[in-house]
């Protein structure tokens, strides 16, 4: 968690940080931004990394992809593999310097820079000043473009009725599925429909799905068999963890039914091409 | 060393150097948003009271007896036991011996061993009075005396108390307040916020676990 | 003669995941745990209807506990003295060996035969019933939901509702069989039987054992709630009462209980208040007509202090055993409390028990978790379990040979395989040349991803690569825009 458990004294008794504050934002849209695209995009939703760049010119934003990132680090993080974690989340400071923001088309990995990269990097001062002025410019997609961004969507596209899951640590940590929602209810032909326990796991939790595939299934299964019912047609998502997860499901399953990332989505409704 | 010893050895070692974190107590949050007005308490009271099957009377300094009196027969209960040196004992004896044919008496004036057999299995229904009531979460106020002993408000399967209006407080703080329980606290007090229950199979509501099946309220508004 | 005996059979420690595997295949089941957790978190969100009033009273609850803690050892002889003073015997125990032997102790010294229990964890903890049946001494159940996981042979699953795997008609027949009553399905008489056969045992047991939901130092207080009566029987009506507890269950003041008693039953079920709170501060006095003559307070340690030695597992200690991170976690919702195989299941077994039974004993119990985070989400004393279960994470699999000794059992899943896996991982995601180099494989060679990758294909079918990386795809694609500007 974050430094805010820490008083003084190592060994003395923890509180709870106190609580959180409505996040500020600035004023004024910034001129470039720095994409962090997440390893999961990179290699699988590639294209949703492109759609949020996308998006992003679109609000007359440079982009910058540093070409040397790779994974913020949360795999070894949760695993246990806390020095391995802090080796990778290392490297990537060094790439996202300059001061303007950080964006990052996942929830979860927002959430890794902005929560928990204080605990990895808690012994070292130096470093620790970084990490915090990293994490006050590091915005999940959807945030930074409802509330830097303020945008105003036009929806071009045909009737449709979505399901929103969202990621339980962007939920958690940053009011995700909110914003999800917000810039959804722009778009005046989608119709957002919710599924049964939308606010539950859907069962990825990383190195979860994999060392315990018996639960995690059975989580998954619950999950699609939801979004099925829900009537939607498609399923969206900020974040592609997830997508891998429900989207294999789906896929293994046989349905038809799929999920896509929100950055997608956004794009394709308001113009932008397929 | 003894477990003692050792398990404070163990504690004071993990908190060498350490202070005490500052007592923040915020005695707003516990007390403002259960704060009621005289009108609003009775009614706030029956509220949560009834939500869990107690059953509540209105009625008066002077008339509670016959109410009472006619509860018991409602119910065809064939004896009450009472606390007979208590006001309220009192009352119901003078009640009772002015109106004959009445349910009979019993009264808890020697120790539980002594009449175990009895108390458990021909007791249907007691009254005992009250130290006073809490609003915020429906609750009586039980400080069992040499004269209402604690079983008395958990054998019998029916359980009538008496409670003066104005004698319900807003919530438990304000009660730990007023009655100062911080500088000494009787060897048993009692919250009491409902006839005895249980969820235990399948979540379904049952009354009448262990305790009483009934719980019978009469509140004085006169007094 | 049964065939365990002519066959000698060895018990086969079942581990977590193949409990899980059976437990996830008994739809009844599920169907019992969904039920039950849907409602009781409906009823948590109705109860905390006004978001302020919750936060603001789980950061009072969280900072009441801190406060407890951080002078743990004081508050506990401040307990220890007011309680002397008011009559009550306290004794401590370091292991559940101990705290055993003293509740035998104090049996044996009344020549007792018949103990009636209220809910305790922590004599769950102790497996007390076992330990009193083996030595000839009837130790029986009085909740309701204990009495029924008791008559099956059967642990509970459920820390506030013991037998919530079971539905009406599993209770049915096991009264039926175990009591020779009736059949009936309908509950109100499925709990008259349990009331007429448990307030026999009130009346005739010699010792009653209770748990303690918060120990007052200020007042030398043992606060318990309940619904049932069964609490209030128990410390009542037999001649000795018992309290077991854990060391961390002292509050300094009596005024701590107030926002502690409301999040305790607002969050466990609910309820704005137990049916009844039971303050006990002392054995009968000479001019008392009833009461215990003797009220004996066991404090155990088990494990405890090993948690409160480290600055970040001390906060487990905050728990006030309510069971909302159970029934709000996903894990626990499908898989039931028995797979856990410890007293204490769900996010809050979890974190507990490696301390009381060491890791190594339980070294499925911190992976068992997609760090969803709901459980930290709704404690009511802000318990960062999810950050707990990552911290626990890392003792598991550090070197056995690790000099900082944070837990007994640490590195109970220590693998070298694994290890040098993170290790490769590690490198490969910091160094920008071998990252790209193992992204321009794994894409270009998209068609050669087996199709069978271990567990993942169990619910998925094959992850593929996308043909080109986003890092392809965006180092094109800006350059591009830097031409236009």
């Amino acid at each position: 968690m974050s430094e805010l458990f820490y008083n003084a004294v190592p060994n003395a008794t923890r509180v709870a940080p106190p609580l959180p504050e409505p996040r500020q934002y600035p004023s004024e849209k910034p001129s470039r931004v720095y994409l962090f695209g997440t390893c999961v995009v990179d290699l699988f939703y590639p294209e949703a990394g492109m759609d949020a760049i996308h998006l992003l010119e679109r609000e007359g934003i440079r982009v910058e992809y540093p070409q040397g990132q790779s994974c913020c680090g949360q795999p070894a993080y949760t695993s246990g593999y806390t020095e391995q974690a802090r080796t990778v989340a290392r490297s990537q400071l060094a790439l996202f310097a300059g001061d303007y923001p950080v964006v990052v088309p996942s929830g979860s990995c927002a959430g890794m820079l902005r929560e928990h990269y204080a605990d990895l990097f808690k012994d070292e001062p130096q470093t620790l000043k970084q990490v915090r002025a990293l994490a006050a410019r590091t915005y999940e997609l959807a945030e930074f473009l409802l509330f830097v961004c303020k945008v105003q969507l036009k929806d071009s596209g045909e009737p449709v009725k979505v399901a929103l899951h969202t990621s339980c640590s962007a939920r958690r940590e940053m009011n995700t599925h909110l914003h999800g929602r917000e810039l959804l209810a722009q778009l005046s032909n989608v119709e957002r429909v919710n599924h049964d326990h939308e606010s539950e796991c859907c069962g990825f939790g990383g190195t979860f799905s994999v060392r315990m595939p018996d639960i995690s299934g059975a989580m998954v299964a619950d999950k699609t068999r939801a979004l099925k019912e829900s009537g939607a047609h498609k399923v969206l998502s900020a974040d592609c963890g997830c997508l891998i997860n429900i989207n294999g499901a789906l896929e293994k399953q046989k349905e038809a039914l799929r999920g896509q990332h929100l950055a997608s989505f956004l794009w394709q409704r308001t113009g932008g091409a397929k | 060393m003894s477990a003692k010893q050792n398990i404070l050895g163990k504690l004071r070692k993990s908190l060498t150097g350490t202070t005490p974190i500052a007592d923040d107590f915020d005695v707003d949050l516990v007390t403002q948003p259960y704060t009621y007005s005289a009108e609003q308490r009775i009614p706030q009271l029956r509220k949560l009271m009834e939500a869990v099957h107690t059953e509540i009377h209105l009625t008066s300094g002077a008339e509670w007896p016959m109410l009472l009196a006619q509860l018991l027969r409602d119910r065809q209960l064939p004896s009450l036991l009472i606390a007979p040196t208590t006001p309220h004992g009192q009352r119901i004896a003078q009640h009772w011996a002015n109106n004959p044919g009445l349910p009979a008496l019993k009264s808890y004036d020697r120790p539980m061993e002594e009449w175990k057999a009895e108390l458990f299995n021909d007791t249907p229904a007691s009254l005992t009075g009250t130290l006073g009531a809490i609003a915020a979460t429906g609750s009586l106020i039980i400080w069992p005396t040499r004269e209402e002993p604690r079983l008395m408000s958990l054998v019998p399967p029916v359980h009538f108390a008496l409670l003066k209006a104005s004698e319900i407080r807003d919530n438990f703080y304000q009660v730990q307040q007023e009655f100062e329980w911080a500088q000494g606290m009787p060897t048993n007090a009692l919250l009491v916020s409902g006839p005895s229950k249980t969820a235990d199979i399948e979540q379904v509501l049952a009354y009448g676990a262990h305790g009483p099946k009934d719980l019978v309220v009469l509140i004085l508004e006169d007094q | 003669m049964s065939t365990s005996v002519i066959i000698p059979t060895v018990a086969v420690e079942e581990d977590f995941r193949t409990r899980a595997h059976k437990a996830l295949g008994d739809q009844q089941l599920r169907n019992n745990f969904r039920t039950a957790m849907d409602s009781l978190m409906t009823k948590r969100a109705a109860a905390f209807s006004d978001a302020h009033e919750r936060e603001h009273l789980r950061a009072l609850g969280n900072s009441i506990k801190a406060r407890a803690l951080s002078k743990l050892p004081d508050l506990l002889e401040q307990l220890e003295q007011n309680l002397t003073r008011n009559g009550v015997t306290v004794h401590w125990a370091e292991t559940v060996d101990e705290a055993n032997g003293i509740v035998l102790s104090i049996i044996r010294a009344h020549e007792a035969r018949q103990v009636i229990k209220g809910k305790s964890m922590v004599s769950e903890e102790m497996e007390m019933n076992h330990f009193l049946e083996a030595r000839d001494i009837e130790c029986l159940e009085s909740d309701m939901g204990e009495y029924i996981v008791q008559l099956d042979h059967e642990k509970p699953s459920h820390i506030i509702m013991p037998a919530i795997h079971k539905n009406a008609g599993q209770v049915a027949s096991l009264f039926h069989d175990k009591l020779g009553v009736e059949y009936t399905k309908d509950v109100d008489q499925l709990i008259q039987i349990g009331r007429r056969v448990l307030r026999q045992k009130f009346f005739e047991a010699d010792i009653g054992v209770s748990g303690v939901n918060f120990a007052v130092a200020e007042t030398g207080t043992l606060l318990l709630v309940e619904n049932e009566g069964n609490g209030r029987m128990t410390t009542t009506v037999p001649p000795v009462h018992i309290a077991v507890t854990g060391i961390e269950k002292v509050v300094e003041n009596l005024r701590d209980v107030v926002p502690l008693l409301s999040l305790l039953t607002r969050s466990a079920l609910g309820i704005p208040i137990t049916t009844y709170v039971n303050m006990i501060s002392g054995p009968r006095k000479d001019h008392e007509l009833d009461g215990p003559q003797e009220v004996h307070l066991v404090l155990l340690d088990n494990g405890r202090s090993q948690a409160f030695a480290d600055s970040e597992l001390r906060q487990t200690l905050n728990c006030i055993r309510c069971g909302a991170c159970m029934n709000h976690c996903p894990v626990y919702t499908r898989v039931g409390g028995h797979t856990y195989g410890e007293g204490y299941p769900g996010p809050i077994g979890k974190i507990i028990t490696p301390h009381m039974v060491g890791l190594a004993k339980v070294p499925d119990h911190p992976s068992a978790s997609s760090l969803c985070g709901a459980c930290g989400e709704v404690c009511p004393v802000k318990i960062p379990i999810p950050a707990i279960l990552r911290r626990l994470r890392e003792e598991n699999v550090k070197a056995p040979d690790s000099p900082h000794q944070v837990m007994r059992g640490q590195g109970s899943k220590y693998s070298r395989k694994e290890r040098f896996i993170w290790n490769a991982w590690a490198k490969l995601n910091s160094s920008p040349t071998l990252y790209r180099l193992f992204a321009f494989f794994a894409t270009r060679l998209r068609a050669l991803t087996p199709s069978n990758v271990g567990p993942w294909t169990q619910n998925h079918s094959a992850p593929k690569p996308a043909a080109r990386s986003l890092h392809d795809m965006a180092r094109e694609h800006l350059a591009k825009q830097g031409e236009r500007r």
